[in-house]
């Protein structure tokens, strides 16, 4: 089959294997962790170097090929989900680490460079980068940057625009673009804050420049049994409003841990109806002082059981049960659907028993895991992707969650970005002129709108669609049904 | 007075529409305390101050949400009376600024490389743009990745792109403890030490040096702050007296501020000493360096960018603009997001950049 002109274009100046062009060699990137969406990239290009990617962006904006930028495709709203005719530019190539500077604790990065590498890079200087997705093994910089990832630490430290000080890339014109740096707070408009989190539409990013913290020297976590989910709400609560801000702060229902203990036996109280892991670190000194003060706000929060990890393995293996709810879910069910919606702390209880209703409404089971202390929900449906009625409902059971949590002040987002996954959310979320808003950002940066396509910023159409999908769904079939 | 706002509010998107249909410029004006911030003053004023008022304040959510003409003083006392604070130490300049300006400078204190910069504790705004519209962007909760982050752009984009008319802020509470050291040291050894301290994991809230002293706050759980201060050493300041220290350096009231000629130069937390003759304080354990007055002929701009950073001429002539001058690229970007948030220029005009 003769190639196409995009194809002859960027092999003229790439090396043979930097361009996969055969079906079965793209068929790998055809999706990202949300493998409910799927789609053939139209050719898929690794460059080794920095001017073979700025190439490559000239080069498609030549020809007016539309392109998607990919790091390790670990995530989880199809943010990465290719164009059929577009190039799919895979960043993974790109993974050195380029300095570590322990005296300004900063580390600069090329965007391949994966999560967890860059903490045991600074392991020999005593020091690591904060943000901790659940996926820091393989997840990478460049895409943690793009979507702004959390993890289970940021209350306390912060999310990715809060560790990233500056990144250099290329606009999709292949131009060189240099955001914030070492010095903070420079002159204009903050750019940088505004590329942090874009999914890829208005940059691509070729180096990033972190910030390193000193490691603390000890941490212990607590555990709290809770009789029912709105005391442990309240506790979360209690906990903040008593001035403490632990390390991190995560709650598990009663499906989240029976789901997680037969195979992690992380030592989970199965009676409660919502257990809360609250970790403190520091000094022996500090946390010794913060466990205790945390272990009186729990228990005058009503809970019933209470423990202190005894040991460093103790602690770990009651983490490893959380870190764990994810492929727990993948035992129980065939395909599980996470949501990410985030919500002001005071409303957990009511979110979490709303969601129970829904449950049975959609006829479909749903786990919640999730950072308490940021407010940020994972409700996990668990489906069957084989049955495409079951998928259809669990898509709209979170899309019903989300709008919960517009509705409560919050976001349908809070760490996973929108991608394609959460395009009809956007439309409930934000209105006409603040999407429009979106969109001249995009144009802004990337005014032939090839930088990943179609994600994010829903068009005016679909919005109107999914209006009237909306009322449908709630005018028929579930109309006799209280709506929460 | 959710209705007085209200009535503001209407008001105030009237005026906006009007100019923005008669091509009229605006200058936005809080409590017009950082009037001397910025390249130029232009337009008819568009006073904001009368739309304040707390909107929402839950302690247990760290969260505060204002509008644009709240007083700081009344935002820091409503905090204050649940022990907690605005972790960036907003700088003021005389009279009590509206929070409006204090996101539209985007300023921060002493604390800004250590607890964060204005832009971090950001976690929503309402915009008010030129054809009349109200935008809500982000919102009250913490984690929020629904769409670009046009709530942090906004901060520091001194009015630019439209009226930021409501805010919410993350809040913190105050650490359970606080120590100010003094040393006798040269200024080299007090970076080197800042960032020495810092890569141990010292609880350090504030570094700064002048006159042949550093200045260290620890802040933080009591027994942290107990044994750094016994590793740090030096002459233990009480706590008054540490209080008045750091207020005068936060609000640029420290002697140095009343000279002719002051730049203020952002650089890498750890750059060696500059060579700029002229008095010199540095404040962010490094990362920012004062110069007043340097000697006549002295290219601060160069010496800022060989350090690889930027320098701002805070006060005096300005050669060629106050802000350290952009590359063409990020101009470029500037200008075609300023076209489309606000296509008839009334907003500000050239005050964050000369003909924008």
């Amino acid at each position: 089959m003769a190639e196409s002109d995009i194809a002859v274009a960027l092999r003229r100046f790439l090396p043979e294997d930097c361009v996969l062009s055969r079906e079965e060699e793209r068929r790998p990137y055809e999706c990202d962790a949300l493998t409910v969406f799927r789609q053939l990239p139209g050719l898929v290009v690794l460059p080794r170097t920095e001017s073979q990617l700025q190439q490559v962006l000239l080069t498609c904006s030549r020809l007016k090929v539309p392109v998607v930028a990919r790091g390790a495709g670990t995530g989880l709203s199809g943010g990465s989900t290719p164009h059929a005719q577009g190039v799919l530019l895979s960043c993974a190539r790109l993974n050195r680490i380029l300095e570590i500077d322990p005296h300004e604790r900063i580390a600069r990065l090329e965007p391949g460079v994966p999560n967890l590498r860059v903490s045991e890079a600074a392991l020999a200087h005593g020091l690591y980068y904060a943000p901790d997705p659940s996926s820091q093994v393989a997840c990478s910089i460049g895409g943690n940057v793009a979507e702004n990832s959390g993890g289970v630490h940021c209350l306390k430290y912060g999310l990715t625009v809060h560790n990233v000080l500056g990144v250099r890339g290329y606009t999709m014109e292949g131009e060189p673009l240099e955001l914030g740096g070492r010095a903070p707070d420079g002159p204009g408009l903050d750019l940088l804050a505004l590329t942090i989190g874009s999914e890829g539409l208005l940059m691509i990013v070729t180096e990033v420049t972190v910030k390193l913290i000193p490691r603390p020297p000890c941490a212990q976590l607590v555990m709290a049994s809770f009789a029912d989910v709105h005391s442990a709400g309240s506790a979360v609560a209690a906990v903040i409003a008593g001035g403490i801000i632990p390390a991190a702060l995560e709650m598990m229902d009663r499906k989240a841990t029976a789901a997680v203990e037969p195979f992690a036996h992380a030592g989970y109280d199965l009676t409660a109806a919502a257990i809360l892991l609250v970790e403190s670190d520091g000094t022996p000194e500090e946390v010794a002082d913060q466990v205790r003060e945390i272990e009186q706000v729990l228990r005058s929060a009503g809970a019933s059981t209470l423990r202190v990890s005894g040991s460093e393995a103790e602690r770990l293996r009651w983490w490893s049960g959380r870190k764990n709810a994810f492929p727990a879910a993948g035992r129980l069910s065939p395909d599980y659907y996470c949501m990410d919606g985030t919500i002001p702390r005071r409303h957990v209880g009511e979110v979490l028993q709303a969601i129970e209703r829904m449950e049975a409404r959609y006829a479909l089971h749903c786990m919640n895991v999730f950072h308490a202390g940021d407010g940020n929900l994972h409700p996990v449906i668990l489906f069957d992707a084989n049955d495409h009625d079951s998928w259809e409902r669990a898509e709209r059971f979170g899309a019903e969650i989300l709008e919960l949590c517009v509705q409560l002040g919050g976001t349908i987002t809070g760490e996973h970005g929108v991608g394609v996954e959460k395009l009809n959310s956007m439309c409930v979320q934000f209105s006409p002129a603040e999407r429009a808003a979106f969109a001249a950002v995009k144009e802004a940066f990337d005014p032939a709108g090839l930088l990943n396509p179609g994600k994010v910023i829903p068009t005016l159409a679909r919005c109107a669609e999914y209006g009237r999908m909306r009322v449908h769904h709630g005018a028929l079939p579930h109309a006799d049904l209280p709506r929460f | 007075m959710a209705a007085t706002a209200d009535a503001h509010l209407a008001e105030l998107r009237e005026r906006v529409s009007a100019a923005h249909r008669t091509h009229q410029a605006l200058r936005l004006k809080g409590s017009g305390t950082k009037d001397f911030y910025g390249e130029s003053l232009a337009g008819e004023v568009l006073e904001l101050r009368a739309h304040q008022g707390i909107v929402d304040y839950e302690p247990s959510e760290l969260v505060i949400t204002a509008r644009c003409g709240t007083p700081l003083s009344q935002i820091e006392a409503a905090l204050a009376a649940h022990g907690q604070f605005l972790a960036f130490e907003p700088p003021a300049f005389g009279a009590d600024p509206s929070i409006g300006g204090v996101i539209a400078a985007g300023l921060s204190g002493p604390r800004r490389v250590y607890a964060g910069a204005a832009r971090d504790f950001v976690l929503g705004t309402r915009l008010l743009t030129g054809d009349g519209e109200l935008l809500r962007f982000g919102g009250q909760v913490m984690k929020n990745v629904a769409g670009f982050d046009v709530s942090r752009l906004l901060c520091g984009s001194l009015g630019i792109l439209g009226v930021i008319t409501e805010i919410s802020l993350k809040v913190l509470p105050r650490p359970r403890a606080e120590q100010t050291l003094r040393l006798e040291l040269p200024a080299a050894a007090a970076v080197e030490s800042f960032n020495r301290w810092s890569a141990l994991g010292l609880p350090i809230s504030g570094g700064a040096w002048w006159q042949g002293s550093a200045w260290v706050r620890l802040s933080g759980a009591a027994p942290a702050v107990r044994s750094a201060r016994e590793r740090i050493g030096g002459e233990a300041i009480d706590a008054a007296s540490a209080q008045a220290r750091w207020d005068a350096l936060r609000h640029c009231q420290l002697p140095l501020f009343d000279r002719r000629v002051i730049w203020r130069l952002s650089v890498p937390g750890a750059a060696a000493p500059l060579s700029l003759p002229g008095e010199l304080l540095i404040d962010w354990g490094g990362a920012l360096r004062w110069y007043a007055d340097p000697a006549e002929g002295a290219d601060v701009r160069a010496v800022a960018s060989a350090a690889g950073g930027t320098a701002l001429c805070w006060r005096g002539a300005a050669p060629a603009g106050r802000f350290h001058p952009l590359p063409p690229v990020l101009a470029r970007l500037h200008r075609r997001l300023k076209e489309r948030f606000d296509p008839h220029g009334i907003f500000n005009p050239g005050r964050l950049l000369a003909g924008l």
